[in-house]
């Protein structure tokens, strides 16, 4: 309710600036919190696809049968957004082959199998204990090297964000609000890993040189705002006098870049546009403690913490596992009790349901979630939209989804566009609220994926046609050259041979008869070309020159039917100026035989 | 496994709770109708909705649509009960039964259904039945309890209804009259305020008539739904301030124009401001298209009231409003997050 919140003044509040709309679903957060993180032990087999981040798909740069180090280098990032895919154990590379993987589409992507040896012997590392003395590029090579990637969800490779023109940035903000339901793997990285935090933060800082570094988190997570505060005591003075820790209140989605950034500083990220636009940088949490182990530690990344939750599982908790572990595996060794109804990866509001739980865990694994149907029930059929705006109410991003769901339904895409489909982030508060149960995301996404596909369509249809035209031109151009130097070469014979008659014109009488003939046969050709002057020619000849018409008639009239339609006139004159000449041959013909 | 689109939970509202919400909050106003204009009130909510409820079924059924799936969402139920709030108590069996054909057949299924009806269902029936049959729907309200020689039982009530008016004349007559806004309409014009406000309905302070406290009953179960976030408080409070502001910018000339508490608690400013101007189907969208509106729909009520024939307008000021919907909706899209401010 604005009004309410205009009432209580909200904007003269300090620390935080409310954003519109969002819910309060049950967080659930409780039951994976029990426990301090715990390490998953070595496995006997890791899948490492090669797709883990936004971008190039990194390439593979070992062979079946090579021995592999932790931490080795095994896909090389291409291109300039990617990131390398490294060994998360040492051992033998036993296939390099397309596997599925974790992706809302059930893609098949190349991975690359390592049996482990069981040894985790790490390749040579070189830790940087001196990391502020080093350079901006060597510290940027060394993220980029170490494959790092937002851990937040998106997978967007650091270096590249990092690499960003420095000049007018300016502030860092620190996501570490967590406000998807269940998930608490960046509330455990905080409590029990916060100085990492902190050196990460250290680590960002030397790049930028911010003027402040906002760190958000939501005012649920008690123990974590406990270790920020005591983290922030180490710092250096400098830097410290520049960090605020801001508890914003706990409303989904809070964590969303954008909502954010709007809770933290009150400006908005402008619609198709990057926080880089308002001098500001976002990071995650992991993804910061991530930067430190890789800077400073030389530890690339090789593993995340996961959070393993859901009524199936009797083991939940939160847990470092090393990136390319089998699912399977991982919720086994929770405790999973029967064939689960769900899995998803990530949340309840954002993630997605996996189709297999033989998949790897990738570097985007924040959560899986294994919910039983009275946790999470299955949504009943959806009931028409009664347009009671709830989803309009809890919209963050101000928009209308009701209207864009009857402009998805009806296929009215430009309707879709202009009421702003591309600003939604499909956090699903609409359709959490709907009373009719109506899948709102849904609707949005497939809307979204047609408009792209049709506007792909309609560049390539454009391309193509642009291609048409100009080969058509060409060949024109072509044809009229050709025309040209024909001209050019009758005009030449018919000069030498005008001088060789000439010049014995008056010797003889077979002479002037060749005058005579090259004289009918000019004016032959000053008329229709196809129509020479038939006087003196034989039926053969006639017979000869009707074949020869009619094929070229046969063409033409090959050439009409597949001929665009701005061609077609011409094309059609073309052709019934060749029938003419077919029945002015024909007709001679006739009179030569008889 | 199954595989289905984020979000994987659902929320803890379903239509059927928002209707029965809706439903719940029109209860004290309920109440208080049938403790001072009788029985009549039930017997016409009872009619309203059985007639809905068989209608709807069968045009399910002739549309080939789950009968079941669309019967219980509660939204045929609530559209009787409003219709039936707002008939007179007294009048014939076949008011609410032609009431609720209309709002249900016509305004409801001839568009599609449950969400596709432009106009307020409810608002249409009981717009057919005030042009189709003004003197039932004029005449018949229920004397108040104090006023009336003798309190009129269930069955008295359901005797009238059914039997009607040429059975029990003298009853009939004793037990009807008409609403507040007509009386002081018509008298204002034929002599003053002043006397008006001599007749018993207003001078014994009308506390004791009851319109006033179905009124405010009303307003309280309206608040109860802006509290539990059923209805967003844009459509009322914009039909309450417009109305209230042109009362208050007319009420100089007491002789000609009523005064603000009467435009406010008497006739079905509050029931329609919070249960039917709110119909979400019918309405705008936006925040600010709702503002826009509701004032409108005030306005309407005021000009309607004031200079119109008819002595209350709510019906037709929803309905008027229902047409501009699309068109606010046009224009009063709001500014989404990072959009460029024009």
């Amino acid at each position: 309710m604005n009004l309410m919140r205009l009432l209580r003044g909200q904007a003269a509040e300090p620390g935080w600036f409310d954003f519109p709309g969002g819910i309060h679903p049950p967080d659930n957060k409780a039951q994976s919190l029990q426990t301090p993180i715990a390490e998953f032990p070595l496995q006997a087999q890791y899948v490492v696809p090669v797709n883990q981040h936004i971008g190039a798909l990194a390439v593979p740069c070992v062979t079946v049968g090579d021995q592999v180090l932790t931490g080795q280098i095994i896909a090389e990032a291409a291109g300039f957004i990617s990131a390398p895919a490294h060994a998360p154990t040492s051992g033998t590379v036993t296939a390099i082959e397309d596997r599925p993987v974790p992706h809302p589409s059930g893609l098949t992507v190349t991975c690359i199998v390592i049996q482990a040896d069981g040894q985790d012997t790490w390749r040579p590392r070189a830790p940087w204990p001196d990391w502020p003395a080093r350079s901006h590029a060597d510290l940027l090579q060394r993220l980029q090297e170490a494959g790092v990637t937002g851990l937040g969800g998106a997978s967007f490779p650091t270096a590249v964000k990092l690499a960003a023109d420095r000049a007018h940035i300016d502030t860092l903000v620190v996501n570490g609000a967590e406000c998807e339901p269940y998930i608490t793997a960046d509330q455990a990285l905080i409590r029990e890993r916060a100085p990492t935090l902190y050196r990460g933060i250290e680590v960002v800082h030397k790049l930028y040189d911010f003027q402040r570094i906002l760190i958000g988190i939501e005012d649920n997570k008690p123990d974590a705002i406990a270790a920020l505060h005591a983290g922030l005591q180490a710092l250096p003075e400098t830097l410290r006098q520049r960090c605020e820790i801001r508890v914003v209140p706990t409303r989904y989605p809070s964590g969303g870049e954008r909502q954010l950034i709007w809770l933290l500083t009150g400006r908005e990220v402008p619609s198709g546009g990057l926080p880089m636009d308002l001098g500001m940088l976002c990071h995650n949490v992991g993804t910061l403690a991530a930067v430190a182990d890789a800077v400073i530690e030389d530890r690339p990344l090789i593993s995340r913490i996961t959070t393993l939750t859901g009524d199936h599982l009797r083991r939940q908790g939160n847990i470092e596992v090393r990136l390319g572990t089998s699912i399977d595996a991982l919720l086994a060794w929770a405790g999973l009790d029967t064939a689960p109804e769900r899995l998803i990866m990530g949340g309840p509001m954002m993630g997605f349901a996996l189709n297999e739980p033989g998949l790897p865990l990738v570097k985007a694994t924040n959560c899986l979630l294994v919910p039983t149907e009275q946790e999470l029930p299955t949504p009943p059929p959806a009931k028409p939209c009664i347009r009671c705006g709830h989803c309009e109410q809890v919209c963050p991003a101000s928009l209308l989804p009701q209207q864009l769901m009857w402009f998805a339904q009806s296929r009215e895409w430009d309707k879709a566009e202009q009421h702003r489909l591309f600003d939604c982030i499909e956090c699903g508060a609409c359709a959490y609220v709907c009373p009719s149960h109506i899948p709102l995301v849904q609707y949005y996404r497939a809307a979204k994926g047609t408009i792209h596909r049709e506007k792909a369509e309609h560049q390539q249809a454009e391309r193509a046609r642009i291609r048409f035209e100009a080969r058509q031109a060409r060949l024109e151009q072509e044809a009229a050259e050709k025309e040209a130097r024909r001209q050019q070469r009758a005009q030449a014979a018919k000069a030498r041979q005008s001088e060789s008659a000439t010049a014995v014109d008056k010797a003889s009488d077979p002479v002037s008869e060749a005058v005579e003939r090259a004289k009918a046969k000019r004016t032959g050709e000053q008329g229709t070309p196809n129509t020479a002057p038939t006087a003196n020619l034989s039926a053969e000849q006639l017979q000869a020159r009707l074949d020869q018409q009619r094929d070229r008639l046969a063409k033409a009239e090959a050439k009409l039917a597949d001929a665009a339609p701005e061609h077609r006139k011409a094309m059609q004159m073309t052709v019934s100026k060749l029938q003419q000449q077919i029945q002015k041959t024909e007709a001679q013909l006739q009179k030569a035989e008889s | 496994m199954l595989v289905a689109s984020s979000p994987h939970t659902i929320g803890p509202v379903s239509v059927q709770q928002v209707m029965f919400r809706v439903w719940l909050a029109t209860l004290p106003g309920f109440a208080a109708l049938i403790w001072f204009f009788g029985w009549g009130y039930l017997i016409n909510a009872l009619l309203a909705v059985s007639t809905a409820l068989v209608a709807e079924a069968i045009i399910l059924r002739l549309r080939r649509r789950p009968i079941l799936f669309f019967l219980t969402d509660g939204s045929a139920v609530l559209t009787a009960w409003l219709l039936a709030l707002a008939l007179p108590p007294l009048a014939p069996w076949w008011i609410p039964v032609i009431g609720a054909l209309a709002a249900i057949v016509f305004a409801k299924h001839l568009y599609g259904g449950l969400g596709n009806n432009p106009f307020n269902p409810a608002m249409v029936g009981y717009a057919v039945l005030l042009v189709s049959f003004p003197v039932e729907m004029t005449t018949r309200w229920g004397m108040p309890a104090a006023l009336a020689s003798e309190a009129h039982s269930l069955a008295e009530a359901a005797q009238v209804i059914f039997a009607g008016l040429r059975v029990e004349q003298t009853l009939v007559d004793g037990m009807t009259m008409a609403t507040p806004l007509d009386v002081y309409k018509t008298e204002t014009a034929l002599t003053s305020a002043a006397v008006v406000r001599e007749d018993p309905l207003f001078s014994a302070g009308w506390r004791l008539y009851g319109w006033e406290w179905v009124s405010l009953l009303y307003l309280l179960g309206g608040v109860v739904l802006i509290w539990q976030r059923v209805i967003s408080w844009h459509t009322p409070v914009a039909v309450l301030a417009s109305l209230a502001l042109l009362a208050l910018v007319f009420s100089w000339a007491g002789d000609q124009y009523m005064p603000i508490d009467l435009h406010l608690l008497g006739g079905a400013t509050m029931l329609g401001a919070f249960f039917i101007a709110t119909d979400p189907v019918s309405s705008a969208t936006s925040n600010r298209g709702k503002l826009i509106y509701g004032a409108g729909i005030g306005v309407l009520i005021y000009v309607i009231r004031t200079w119109g024939n008819y002595p209350d307008a709510v019906a037709f000021a929803v309905l008027l409003m229902n047409f501009a919907a699309p068109l606010i909706d046009h224009y009063t899209r709001p500014r989404a997050y990072g959009e460029q401010r024009t």
